[in-house]
């Protein structure tokens, strides 16, 4: 009983061990902010990325692709079972994009999707990252009229109302550069103002091949190509204005043409030159698949790469993509499909979405883990300041132990005090440390912003990460070792002096001046 | 062994050693207190009366010799037998009180109290404790300063409270290091009077040690101490 009283005396009366209480209560905030952050990101990214890929991927590597994907189903459905609940079949080539820009031809390395609009959402979160409303709900590849990113100011007017104004535009312009031409001596000068490159009328030369053929029957205000999603970041550049504030410019957007050229199925490979129709655009957050895809109709994409066979008509792919049902084993089901489909016979690879993104996952993980060992020196710091702290408080109550064990107190007693002292020092720091780090998580972007009006310095960049928010995630179970952890050093730190302070000779503590 | 001895020192040896060089301080006491009466031990500084004192205590082991209580050897015994023996079958007073700062007067006095007896059961019977507390300290003249801390009392209040805090165990024997040692010769008197009091009133059995020869005066029994040992053939006082 005594050893609580003097504990709690103590702690009221010396304000040196306030030091001590502090320093615990910044190591276990700080901890439990670093460990909410790093879980948000983690997870946030962890749902984008297990979003954007399937549960299992199966790819086939020949340049024909993969036949019969039917069949391919069946036989898949017959290893799995019950553990597939979703499934799509596409087709996945690398192409190069084109885009016309002010006269200039951008180009754009990508990997082109033929998807099915069928069947994909089954297998991903594809149409959650569309811009178009109606297209999140199913996926179309007909240009939609307007009404695309409507939660954007500064996303400029896309589709059909776009297109045909784009289209009167180019025409009247056309017709009025005729008129001037036609004025026009042979000797002209070059403007000093910069009209880019070329200074010829119309499209580069590359989106002029086979014009001749397209001008006279296909009338762009009324008509497109086949559709095309681009992923965002292959058609547009985030940048900061003259103001600072962040903001994406379009080099294309839905209702714009675009040349798509990727190699044909054929063993002897040809480049297949074509146009699509911009109808949507894919904005995932993940800069990996927002600037390196594209998708089209996964029938349009076999037909343009001649991946129909012409005797059976069977149309061939290069992926299947599974979902698996909620606790299923990835790692077992993709091990029973590469029994079934072994590498020596099918030039198949099964991964799962965790082999795919394996190493940017493990990355993040590391990182937490050594942040978390970095972070815990705070705490072993604090650690040591209690050590020094309850050094100085022993020496200081050298008299007081001799006259406790004057009174009778053990030594095993007069230990228990300084022990109890360090828990209490422990406690009463993480838990505080506690209540700061919980307050501090929940008003973490009004922190960030107060700090960025203070500082000027921007704390969290929009044009770097792809929130618009910091996420967090507080887990129990990290309150809990955090907490733990921290009225453990604590009391580890106590050890010594209260050791000392068990030892000391009565007659010499009560002596002591 | 006389059958009212209540403490009984034999042949006592303690030297304490200082860069290698032994430096005797008690060189074969023979010591006894009786029962019931009041026993001075007189001497000068460095004669070693204090060191007997602790060892009296068990606050130190002799080299040499042994320390009985009624009966029952005591300065070997285990240290738990020790540590209950100062809690409970003697209290002691210093020269310089040795309250405990942070706690307050009556806190005090049931430090002894808290020491003896685990948590639980002193929070099952701490209302009888909070009242011999407050006995005690009515007994020295200073309930009226129960939750006053000691650097709130005077330093005869503070050694009245210390006396108080002897008593809460109702203690065989009590030890008085130098009691009046730290005060003016006014409230040395007072609490000499209480002593007396104490003694009379309660049949307190009590060793006093002291520098002061007009102190031990009041003693029912005064022993000499020079140069480690007790002085053979000094008359004893006796009061009547």
């Amino acid at each position: 009983m005594y050893r609580w009283l003097l504990c709690f005396r103590y702690l009221r009366t010396r304000y040196i061990a306030l030091a001590s209480i502090i320093s615990v209560t910044l190591g276990v905030a700080t901890l439990i902010v670093v460990n909410s952050v790093m879980a948000g990101f983690s997870a946030e990214m962890h749902e984008r990325l297990h979003g954007l890929a399937s549960d299992i991927l199966i790819e086939c590597h020949t340049s024909g692709g993969m036949p019969d994907p039917e069949g391919h189903l069946e036989e898949i459905m017959k290893v799995c079972g019950d553990d597939v609940v979703g499934s799509s079949a596409s087709v996945h080539v690398p192409a190069m994009l084109g885009i016309d820009f002010n006269g200039q031809l951008i180009t754009r390395h990508v990997n082109f999707v033929g998807l099915d609009p069928a069947t994909y959402d089954n297998v991903s979160h594809f149409g959650r990252y569309l811009l178009h409303p109606e297209n999140q709900s199913q996926v179309n590849f007909n240009l939609r009229e307007d009404g695309f990113a409507p939660d954007r100011e500064q996303f400029p007017s896309s589709g059909w109302g776009y297109r045909r104004a784009r289209v009167a535009y180019e025409r009247a312009f056309a017709e009025e550069q005729a008129r001037i031409d036609a004025l026009r001596t042979p000797a002209n000068s070059i403007t000093s103002e910069n009209t880019g490159p070329s200074l010829e009328i119309g499209p580069p030369k590359i989106f002029q091949e086979n014009d001749s053929e397209e001008t006279t029957e296909f009338d762009p205000a009324v008509e497109q190509f086949p559709g095309i999603i681009l992923g965002i970041s292959t058609s547009s550049a985030r940048i900061r204005d003259e103001e600072n504030n962040v903001r994406d410019h379009y080099y294309c957007r839905p209702g714009d043409d675009v040349r798509m050229m990727f190699p044909n199925a054929s063993d002897n490979a040809k480049v297949v030159n074509q146009k699509f129709t911009v109808v949507d655009m894919y904005e995932s957050g993940m800069s990996e698949y927002d600037s390196t895809f594209a998708f089209c109709r996964l029938d349009q994409l076999q037909e343009f790469r001649g991946m129909i066979d012409p005797s059976t008509q069977v149309r061939s792919v290069t992926t299947i993509q599974l979902k698996l049902a909620e606790g299923a084993d990835l790692n077992a089901v993709r091990d029973a499909l590469r029994r079934r489909f072994p590498p020596n016979i099918y030039a198949y690879n099964i991964q799962t979405w965790r082999d795919m993104q394996g190493p940017l996952l493990a990355a993040v993980k590391l990182e937490t883990t050594i942040l978390n060992i970095l972070l815990f020196l705070i705490i072993a710091v604090a650690g040591f300041g209690i050590l020094a702290t309850f050094f100085m408080i022993v020496v200081e109550k050298t008299r007081d132990i001799g006259t406790l064990k004057a009174l009778g107190a053990s030594s095993g007693g007069v230990m228990s005090i300084f022990l109890s002292y360090g828990l209490l020092l422990g406690f009463v720091g993480s838990g505080a440390g506690l209540i700061g780090g919980l307050v501090f998580v929940d008003h973490i972007n009004e922190v960030a912003t107060l700090i960025e009006k203070i500082t000027g310095q921007e704390v969290f960049d929009p044009t770097v990460y792809y929130f618009t928010e910091i996420p967090t995630i507080i887990h129990p179970f990290t309150l809990v070792w955090v907490m733990a952890g921290a009225v453990g050093i604590a009391i580890f730190a106590s050890v010594l002096p209260a050791l000392r302070a068990a030892r000391m000779h009565p007659v010499k503590a009560l002596r002591f001046e | 062994m006389n059958s009212e001895t209540v403490l009984q020192a034999h042949d006592v040896y303690k030297s304490y050693h200082k860069d290698r060089i032994e430096v005797p301080v008690l060189r074969g006491v023979d010591f006894e207190v009786t029962a019931g009466l009041v026993t001075a031990l007189v001497g000068r500084s460095g004669s070693g009366k204090s060191t007997l004192m602790h060892l009296l205590a068990t606050l130190d082991q002799p080299d040499r010799g042994e320390i009985h209580f009624q009966g029952e050897r005591i300065d070997d015994a285990p240290r738990s037998r020790r540590d209950r023996y100062r809690n409970h079958d003697i209290g002691i007073i210093f020269q310089f009180y040795h309250l405990l700062p942070e706690l307050s007067a009556i806190e005090n006095v049931l430090a002894p109290t808290m020491i003896g007896r685990s948590a639980w059961n002193f929070f099952k019977h701490r209302k009888e404790a909070k009242r011999r507390a407050e006995a005690m300290l009515d007994r020295v003249g200073l309930l009226h300063r129960a939750s006053h801390k000691p650097a709130e009392m005077s330093g005869g209040e503070m050694q009245r409270a210390a006396i108080a805090r002897a008593l809460m165990t109702d203690p065989t024997l009590l030890l008085a290091d130098e009691p009046t040692g730290n005060l003016d010769t006014e409230t040395g008197l007072e609490i000499l009077k209480l002593l007396t009091e104490l003694n009379h009133d309660d049949s307190l059995t009590i060793l006093m040690i002291t520098h002061d020869d007009s102190i031990a005066e009041s003693a029912d029994h005064c022993h000499r101490m020079q140069d480690g040992q007790l002085q053979q053939g000094m008359p004893e006082l006796l009061i009547a």
